[in-house]
This record gives C-alpha cells, sequence and structure tokens, in this order.
C-alpha cells in the first residue's frame, strides 16, 4: 500500500458556535489516485470533512479539533494554507462565490497571478484550463452572463493550473441543471484520467454521481462514518434510506416489485445493471399490477395567458407568443435551459415587466388593468434565495409585513397571520427571530408571508435548490398540501426529480416558446425534448426497456402514481401538523 | 455586460493607452483644471479634451445619457451659484462693471461672467476627459492598473472585487425591490417620511446581510487560491507601457506643473483681465 | 496603527473593501429614497458604509466612501467632485474609530452601543457635511459661501436622518443574524 494522501485518526471537530462536535471519531484513508464519494443528509457534517482537507478549518474558520490529520504523512495543523492549495484544488459548492475575476480568464488565472508569474506565462495557462474545462469561447464574459454549468467549468480550470494532487468538489450538481450535472461529472472523470490525481466528491444527488464510476462511497450522519466500501456493496444495503439519501431510482422501482438488491446485480449504475429473467419478469408483473391513477378533470380555468411577446430594453426577445392556460389547484413546472424564458415569464405575469403584445386573464379580469401590488393579492412570486426575500427580525412581523402595507386591521391581521404561519408549519416558532431558521424553515417563512395575502396562485423560482433529499420532500409535501387546498402553484425548475414527482403537468421552454405542454413522464421520455430543455432521460426509462416492458413511458408514470400514493398513506396529515423541519 | 465604466470596445489610440497611464493622466489633468481659475488656460484644456475625445472613436450618442445628465448638472449647479452670490465675480476680481440689473441684488457683471465662464470651461475641460476614460478603460484592467501606479496590491483588488461585484447588486438590488413592491412596500413620495426610510430598510437590509454573508465564502475561495501569499502579484490584464503612455503621463504632469508655475507667478489662482 | 492596517489588509478585508464598496455605489446609485426637500434623495448608501466601517475598522470604511463615492461620480459622467468625495470617506473613518469596541460580530448590539452609533453619525456628518465638504468646495472650486453651506446642511440632515433609521436597524439586524458561541442546538 502506498502513503495515504489523506489520514483521518480518531478525529473529532467542534465548530465555534456549536454546542455538540460536527464530527466525531474520524478514520478515514484516502489513496492517490482514488476517486472516492462521500453521501450523506444535511449537516452530516461532510461538508466540515472537506474543510478540514482544504485547510479552511484551522487556518480560517474558528473551532477546536482533536485527534490526527495527516496530509502526505505530515500533521496538516503544522502546515500552512498556501502549502495545503498545492496538494488539494478545492471547488466549492457556491460556484458563484469562488468566481473572483471580473471575467472568466481573469479567474482562472488568479492562481497563478498570486504566485507572481510573469504574463506570457499567465496567458499560456489560461488558454491551457480554458480548453481543458471546455470554456474557450467564453474568456471575456463576466460571471453574471454566464449559467451555472458554465460557472463551474470556470472554477474547475480555476484549480487545474496548480498540478495538484487532489481535487475536492463539495456538491458539485448543488445548483445544476440536469444535463449541466451529466457533464460535470464527466468532466471530472475525464480530468482525473488526465492529471492522474485523486478526486473526492461530496453530494448527496448519489444516482447523479454514479453516471460514472467511483472506486469507493462513504456514508456520514450525525458526524460519524457509517458505512466506508464499494458502490455495490452500498447500495445492495437499506443504509442509504435509512439515513435520508435518496438511492437510485431504478433500485427503487426494484424493491416495490420485491426484488433484493445484491452487489452481483452490480447495482451502482443503469447500464451495469444485470437481472435475471425471472427478475425482470417480476418487474413486469408489478407493471402490470399497478394501477395507474385517476386523471382530474372539470376544474375551472383560472389564468390564461394569449400570445405573449415580450423584449428586453437591448433587444433580445425573451417571449415569442407564449400562451398557456391554468386551472384552479393544478400544480405546474415550467421547465427549460437558461435564458429559455422561464424566469421572464413569471415576472410578465407578476407585474414586474409589461409585455409588448398580448393578453393576461385572471379569473376573466384583465391584468394590465392592476399594479404590482394588485396583482400580488391573487398571484404571489417567492423568490429562489428567501434571504433576499425575509427583511424583520421577528417571524410573525415578516407575515404580517405586507397586512401592515395594505392598512389591514391588526385583529384581521393576527388572525390571517396565524392561519398563514399554522399551514406553513411555523407556528410553533412565531415568536423565534428569522435568524434561527433552517434554509428550509425560511423559504416556508416566505411562502407564509405571501399566503398571508391570500393569492389563489403563487409562481416558486427553484423552490428547492441546494436542499437535500429530507429538506425537498418536506418542501415539496409542503407544497403538495397546498395544492391540495385549491391554490395554484407554478414551479420554475431545473430539479426532474421534482417536475417528475410532484408536478402534474410540465411545460418546456424554449428561444422564448412553449416546446411542449404534457404530462411529466411524456415529457421525460421524449428524446428531443429532452436534449432541447437539458433535462436528462430518467433511469426509470432505461430500465423498463431493459425488462422488456412495452410502454416503457407508461411505467415511468406508474412508478410515479405509486410513490405518491405510498407517500400519501404514509404521511397521512402529516404535513400541516405543525412539526419542526 | 452591465457595466459600470460603460466601456465601449473599439480601436483608437486612447484605447491603446495603458489604463495606468490614463488614471495617471486623468488625475493630473482633474487637479490642474480644479485648481486653476486661469481662463485663457481653461480654454486650451477645454480644446484639447475634445481632441482627445475625437481620437477615441466614441461618438456622442454612445455617451448620449453621461452628457445629459453632466448638462443638467452644470446648469443647475451656475444657477444656483448665481441665486445665492450673483456678485461673487466682484468680491474675487475686485472690480465691478455692471452691465444691468434683473431685480434687486440680482445684477449681471462682467466679473459674474467671466466667474461663470470659469465654472464652465472646468467642465468642458474635464468632462471630456472623465467619459473618455469610463468609455475606454476596460474595469479590469483599470484595477490592475492601480497596482501599476503604486498602490498596494490588496487594495487594487478590493477595487476589482467591487467591479466584480456590482453588477450583480444591480440586478439583486432590482429584484428585492420588485419583491418587496408585490408585498406593498414603496419607496415613493406616497408614503411618509418615516415610513419610506422604513421600506428602504426593507428592501436593502436582505442585500446587505446577504452580501456580508458572502465575505467569508469569498475570502475562504480566495485564500485556498493563495491570494495574500506574496508581497507582489502580476495581473492577467496588465499591459506593457509604450512611449504614448509615457508621453501621456508627462502631458498630465506638464499641465500640472505649469498650473502651479502660472499661479505663483501671477500672485494668485484668478486670470484678471478687469485689474490693469 | 500597524495592527489596524493588519487587520484592515487580511483577506476578508480586502472582500469587505470590495463588497462595501459595491453595494456604496449601487445605493447611491439606484437607491433613491426622496427626502421632503425638493430634488434631494436620502443618502442611505452612508447606512452600509458605516456598517462596514464599525466591523472592519476605519481604513476600510474610509476607502469604501472614497472609492464608491468615486465610482458613483465617475459614472454619472459629472467629473469627480472631489470635495464631497472626500467628505464621504471621512464619514467612514470616523465611524470606524468610534465604534472600536463594539463586539457586532459577535452579535452585540446593546443600547449603549446603539447610543454611541448615532452620537458617532451624527458628529460626522456634522463635521463632512457642515465643515468639510462646503471647506473644500471653498478652497478648490471657490464656489459662494452661503450656496456650499446650504448645499452641505441639506445633505448633512437628510444624512443623519437616513444613517439614524436605515443604519440602526442595519446594525440591530446584522447583529441578531449573527450566532453566539456554543449556542446552536440540534432540536
Amino acid at each position: 500500500m502506498p502513503q495515504p494522501l489523506i489520514e483521518f485518526q480518531d478525529f473529532s471537530f467542534q465548530y465555534f458556535a456549536q454546542a455538540e462536535p460536527t464530527l466525531r471519531n474520524i478514520s478515514l484513508k484516502i489513496y492517490p489516485g482514488e476517486k472516492l464519494l462521500i453521501v450523506g443528509p444535511s449537516g452530516c457534517g461532510k461538508s466540515t470533512l472537506a474543510h478540514c482537507i482544504n485547510g479552511l478549518i484551522p487556518f480560517s474558520i474558528r473551532g477546536k479539533s482533536s485527534g490526527s490529520l495527516k496530509l502526505k504523512g505530515q500533521e496538516l495543523a503544522s502546515l500552512n494554507l498556501f502549502e495545503i492549495s498545492k496538494t488539494v484544488g478545492t471547488v466549492l459548492q457556491d460556484s458563484d462565490s469562488q468566481f473572483i475575476g471580473m471575467t472568466v480568464a481573469e479567474d482562472l488565472a488568479f492562481a497563478a497571478e498570486n504566485d507572481v508569474l510573469p504574463r506570457e506565462e499567465l496567458h499560456r495557462l489560461v488558454r491551457e484550463a480554458a480548453e481543458a474545462v471546455a470554456i474557450s469561447g467564453h474568456l471575456k464574459h463576466a460571471p453574471t452572463e454566464l449559467s451555472g454549468g458554465q460557472k463551474q467549468r470556470v472554477a474547475i480550470g480555476g484549480i487545474l493550473s496548480d498540478r495538484v494532487e487532489m481535487l475536492l468538489f463539495d456538491e458539485p450538481l448543488a445548483n445544476l441543471d440536469p444535463a449541466s450535472g451529466k457533464t460535470a461529472i464527466e468532466l471530472i472523470d475525464a480530468l482525473q484520467q488526465k492529471t492522474g490525481a485523486a478526486v473526492l466528491i461530496i453530494e448527496h444527488r448519489l444516482e447523479d454521481v454514479l453516471h460514472r464510476d467511483v472506486d469507493r462511497i462513504v456514508l456520514m450522519d450525525e458526524g460519524r462514518i457509517i458505512f466506508d466500501g464499494l458502490p455495490d456493496d452500498l447500495l445492495s444495503t437499506g443504509l442509504l434510506r435509512q439515513h435520508g439519501i435518496r438511492e437510485p431510482l431504478y433500485l427503487t422501482a426494484l424493491r416495490y416489485a420485491g426484488l433484493d438488491i445484491y452487489p452481483e446485480m452490480q447495482p451502482h449504475s443503469i447500464r451495469s445493471l444485470r437481472l435475471k429473467a425471472e427478475e425482470k419478469q417480476k418487474l413486469q408483473a408489478w407493471f402490470e399490477q399497478t394501477p395507474p391513477r385517476e386523471v382530474v378533470s372539470g376544474r375551472p380555468l383560472l389564468f390564461e395567458a394569449e400570445d405573449i411577446h415580450f423584449r428586453y430594453d437591448n433587444g433580445f426577445a425573451a417571449l415569442r407568443g407564449v400562451s398557456l392556460k391554468l386551472h384552479q389547484g393544478e400544480l405546474m413546472a415550467i421547465v427549460g435551459k437558461n435564458g429559455a424564458g422561464k424566469s421572464t415569464f413569471s415576472k410578465v405575469i407578476c407585474g414586474f415587466e409589461k409585455q409588448q403584445q398580448g393578453k393576461l386573464l385572471f379569473d376573466d379580469e384583465d391584468l394590465m388593468q392592476l399594479s404590482v401590488k394588485e396583482r400580488a393579492d391573487h398571484i404571489a412570486y417567492v423568490m429562489q434565495n428567501p434571504n433576499l426575500m425575509l427583511s424583520q427580525t421577528l417571524i410573525a412581523d415578516e407575515v404580517a409585513l405586507g397586512l401592515r402595507a395594505r392598512a389591514v386591521p391588526e385583529d384581521e391581521i393576527r388572525r390571517r397571520s396565524e392561519e398563514a404561519l399554522r399551514v406553513c408549519g411555523l407556528w410553533p416558532f412565531r415568536n423565534w427571530p428569522v435568524s434561527a431558521l433552517s434554509y428550509g424553515q425560511k423559504k416556508r417563512l416566505t411562502v407564509a408571508a405571501i399566503l398571508s395575502l391570500n393569492p389563489q396562485m403563487i409562481i416558486l423560482d427553484e423552490p428547492t435548490a441546494g436542499q437535500d433529499y429530507r429538506h425537498y420532500t418536506e418542501i415539496m409535501e409542503f407544497l403538495l398540501s397546498l395544492s391540495q387546498r385549491g391554490l395554484t402553484i407554478v414551479l420554475i425548475t431545473h430539479d426532474m426529480h421534482l417536475m417528475q414527482e410532484y408536478a402534474e403537468r410540465a411545460v418546456v421552454f424554449t428561444d422564448g416558446r412553449i416546446l411542449a405542454d404534457d404530462l411529466p413522464s411524456a415529457v421525460l421520455t421524449r428524446p428531443e425534448l429532452i436534449a432541447e430543455a437539458c433535462l436528462k432521460e430518467t433511469s426509470l426509462f432505461a430500465l423498463a426497456k431493459l425488462c422488456d416492458i412495452a410502454a416503457p413511458e407508461q411505467f415511468v408514470q406508474r412508478f410515479m402514481d405509486f410513490e405518491r400514493r405510498l407517500r400519501e398513506q404514509q404521511s397521512g396529515k402529516g404535513v400541516n401538523s405543525g412539526q419542526p423541519l | 455586460m452591465v457595466n459600470l465604466f460603460n466601456y465601449i470596445e473599439k480601436e483608437s489610440p486612447v484605447h491603446r493607452l495603458s489604463g495606468a497611464s490614463k488614471f495617471a493622466l486623468l488625475i493630473l489633468w482633474m487637479l490642474a483644471a480644479m485648481l486653476s481659475f486661469n481662463t485663457p488656460f481653461l480654454l486650451i484644456l477645454s480644446l484639447l479634451s475634445l481632441f482627445f475625445f475625437r481620437l477615441s472613436h466614441i461618438r456622442l450618442g454612445e455617451v448620449r445619457f453621461m452628457l445629459i445628465f453632466t448638462l443638467v448638472f452644470l446648469v443647475m449647479n451656475n444657477l444656483l451659484i448665481y441665486l445665492f452670490s450673483p456678485e461673487l465675480g466682484v468680491d474675487i476680481y475686485h472690480s465691478r462693471h455692471l452691465l444691468f440689473t434683473i431685480y434687486g441684488r440680482y445684477t449681471v457683471t462682467q466679473e459674474q461672467l467671466l466667474y461663470h465662464l470659469n465654472v464652465i470651461l472646468k467642465y468642458t475641460a474635464t468632462i471630456p476627459i472623465v467619459i473618455l476614460f469610463v468609455a475606454t478603460t476596460h474595469p479590469s484592467e483599470f484595477a490592475a492598473s492601480l497596482n501599476r501606479l503604486g498602490l498596494n496590491y490588496r487594495i487594487a483588488y478590493g477595487v476589482a472585487l467591487a467591479l466584480r461585484y456590482i453588477p450583480g447588486l444591480v440586478s439583486d438590488f432590482q429584484a428585492i425591490s420588485l419583491s418587496q413592491q408585490a408585498r406593498g412596500i414603496e419607496m415613493s413620495k406616497k408614503e411618509s417620511l418615516f415610513k419610506r426610510l422604513k421600506a428602504a430598510s426593507n428592501i436593502i437590509i436582505p442585500l446587505i446581510l446577504s452580501s456580508f454573508d458572502r465575505i467569508e465564502v469569498i475570502s475562504n475561495a480566495m485564500e485556498l487560491r493563495g491570494f495574500g501569499k506574496h508581497k507582489k502579484r502580476s495581473w492577467y490584464m496588465s499591459r506593457d507601457l509604450v512611449w504614448e503612455d509615457f508621453a501621456a503621463i508627462a502631458l498630465g504632469f506638464i499641465l500640472l506643473f505649469y498650473t502651479i508655475f502660472w499661479t505663483v507667478w501671477n500672485g494668485g489662482r484668478y486670470w484678471n483681465p478687469f485689474v490693469a | 496603527m500597524n495592527s489596524m492596517m493588519k487587520k484592515s489588509f487580511s483577506v476578508k478585508g480586502v472582500v469587505a473593501l470590495g463588497i462595501g464598496t459595491a453595494l456604496f455605489f449601487v445605493l447611491m446609485r439606484y437607491a433613491s429614497v426622496p427626502s421632503p426637500l425638493p430634488n434631494t434623495t436620502f443618502g442611505i448608501q452612508y447606512s452600509v458604509q458605516a456598517l462596514v466601517s464599525v466591523l472592519y475598522g476605519p481604513v476600510i470604511g474610509f476607502l469604501v466612501g472614497l472609492i464608491g463615492h468615486m465610482f458613483n461620480d465617475m459614472a454619472a459622467g459629472w467629473g469627480v467632485w472631489w470635495s464631497w468625495v472626500i467628505a464621504s470617506g471621512f464619514f467612514g473613518f470616523v465611524m470606524g474609530f468610534a465604534s472600536k469596541n463594539m463586539k457586532l460580530d459577535d452579535g452585540v448590539f446593546s443600547q449603549k452601543d446603539m447610543v454611541v452609533f448615532n452620537v458617532a453619525q451624527l458628529i460626522a456628518h456634522v463635521i463632512a457635511w457642515g465643515g468639510m465638504a462646503p471647506l473644500l468646495d471653498i478652497l478648490i472650486y471657490s464656489e459662494p459661501a452661503n450656496k456650499v453651506f446650504a448645499q452641505g446642511l441639506l445633505a448633512g440632515v437628510s444624512n443623519i436622518i437616513a444613517t439614524g433609521v436605515v443604519g440602526t436597524l442595519l446594525c440591530l439586524a446584522y447583529a441578531n443574524a449573527k450566532p453566539k458561541q456554543g449556542s446552536l442546538e440540534k432540536e
């Protein structure tokens, strides 16, 4: 065995502001050239582990540690941050914050500039790095002009100039659409093959990372290592589900069909999966037994957009004839790549932008007559980042803000706030400061703050971005319960699971037009749509084909219906009971 | 790209100058114009600045927006000066040649007109240069040039970061304003004074707190890539100085020294044709 | 003085300078809150400058005002009005000094801190707009004294009101959002 690159021995760490340690008695070795995946739910300590490896702990973040952590045989705390960064290159979760330079080229040059390399050298390194991460066409672009996937490629390119021995990725998929996520995983794989560096990926989106093989998976929860071994072995256990990590969908389907997962099946990827004939038959049988869900119909029309055209001041035509009808209580997802017009459409609906052509009707009323504030009484908009929406210190004040601005009497405010807080499960926290809430709770609070205005329709921009499976489920179950109360919900999203599991209807935007308006399962199984909207084919589709199921689209749909019924049975009325997240 | 500096990419002798020499010339030029009330000199500076403007191939239409602002500011300022001190020129030039009287203390004298001419010339001498600087200097190069001019690289990088974050903050600010407006929060005149300021807080507090939250993440990212490792750093966007750059810097010093020299020789800042 | 410079130019200080300047500029240019006086707006950018100064000291506070205001003038196109630019920087410098003993980063903004903050901002604004800016106007630009003092008075009063309301709320919000040592427990 060669000397490990990283070696933890009985290592623990506690943050300054935390009452308890975040990492407990970690022992872990990482060898040169290895590819390792660390999974675990939010707050399990996996990002903290990454910060220990790249030296931010102890050199930049306050806290106390015990045990030993060695980098190439030397105690890490005896080195300094600059020495460590020559061995370990880090791509942070937030690739926008990691983007330091004003343009792509400057950001790629950043590390080399700090090493005072001559200018010709900088230009050569930038050219090489840009080529390695396929961003050469955008060297002069500013971060605001790039998509999440492009920013991440820049971040990766930015650590290549140091010829590091280890590449560390902290939640590389968090802010990416499915297609960019897939590309990122492929890029990471290609870079490893080229440089021979060890790769450590920290993620909770397991199935997406396993798009390319990894050598080893470490499962963490509550600061401890639960499992450390081969992917096939981990997937054959029930550990992932126990610890709040979503296993690959095709495996869930196999379990629903009553099959056992075992390592010889090679469950780590849908492409490597080996099923025996009788196992395939079992899945077919499950498919035939599972009844399709009845379709709700006859709901009254609530909102109608008719031939909307919108052009920005700079001449960019963001919407080119969009027509759409929404019914009361519908839960619809709008998908499509960046710049397809999704956000612009929601801005036009809310009155933040005015269309040059086309009609907007709400309950047969012409929306053009109404101001931004008046429209908000009917249609509410929830921004992606709750931190940008919350301005009050106390939760109760946040919910009352909009009502006070409308001069609603105080006792009426109290009644409506209470209702909104109860619906959102925040009633027990009503006297807490906003800052004490978790991200998911803050998201709920932003919804509560607009629900108090009694809108009939809510538009949410990326409601689950950056959330792990447990928080994701909580947020989405909560939204589902709202839609069951008759609220119309529009989700703008990149998240395929979200669309697949929760939306009744998926609208695909491309180049300012609606390309498709159909069932999510239909959208996710049509290759031309998938490519156009930067989506990714669901592995369920591949599984159905593998098992020779005649109608693979139907299989995807039934799987989702089955899951939904299962969740409804399990959760019952759980969502509205005011349980803390 | 939303850019603060309204950079207009072109091929011209002015664009070819390095940001460092342009910034040095800008500062020296502004100092000279600021200190001087030497009317003929200001006239020459104005003509010179218009000449450079032509040299840059920037068309008036491309900077119209800035020019309108300037014109309004110019008119307002002159108007205010006159309203407050209609005979300031008489004090300055120690003589009084009355032309006519508008009403009461509002007289029109040759001295006052000359003073206003000076104020206007100061604008015409500097504004084309400022506009020229912001339109022909790439923001990235600006930060690199500050370091080149001897400013500590940490401060220069602070400036670079400011320019990096401005476009994003502008769009965040607009998004927050709209979402708060939808909730009924307004900063406009319709609301009472205190409510207006409360509303402003509601909009800026989320913006500021979320930006401050990022300071730690950004500084971590910078440290992980070796920022602050050495006493100096190199810049991707820096340029080598050519003879035109040295000529520009020399011109700046000549203008400033001339102003100082002339002031001493003249025994005051004012060119005074009234006292023989 | 040396340790102060060190704190200012830690990597965090550099980032605070960048973000602070950007915020100052954006608020000065885009967040115009009309004040009761004709054609004037409240300078709410001084609230963020005050916060940066409290957190990162007088040097960063000074630079944020100086560079932010200079950028604003350059972007507006009317040339850099140095007298006011320098006064803006001065405001941050005073705020940074006055708040040396505050522990805002540990989540503390006591009533005493609030009084100190407001007395400091009052004094700093009075000196900046009541003295410094108009005197420099007279000295540099030979502007009429009554005009520049009237303009300084207007700016000073509205800046004091704006910083008093928005700046105080901002410091409170910042302190409230900071976790205290060992205070975060899983429930």
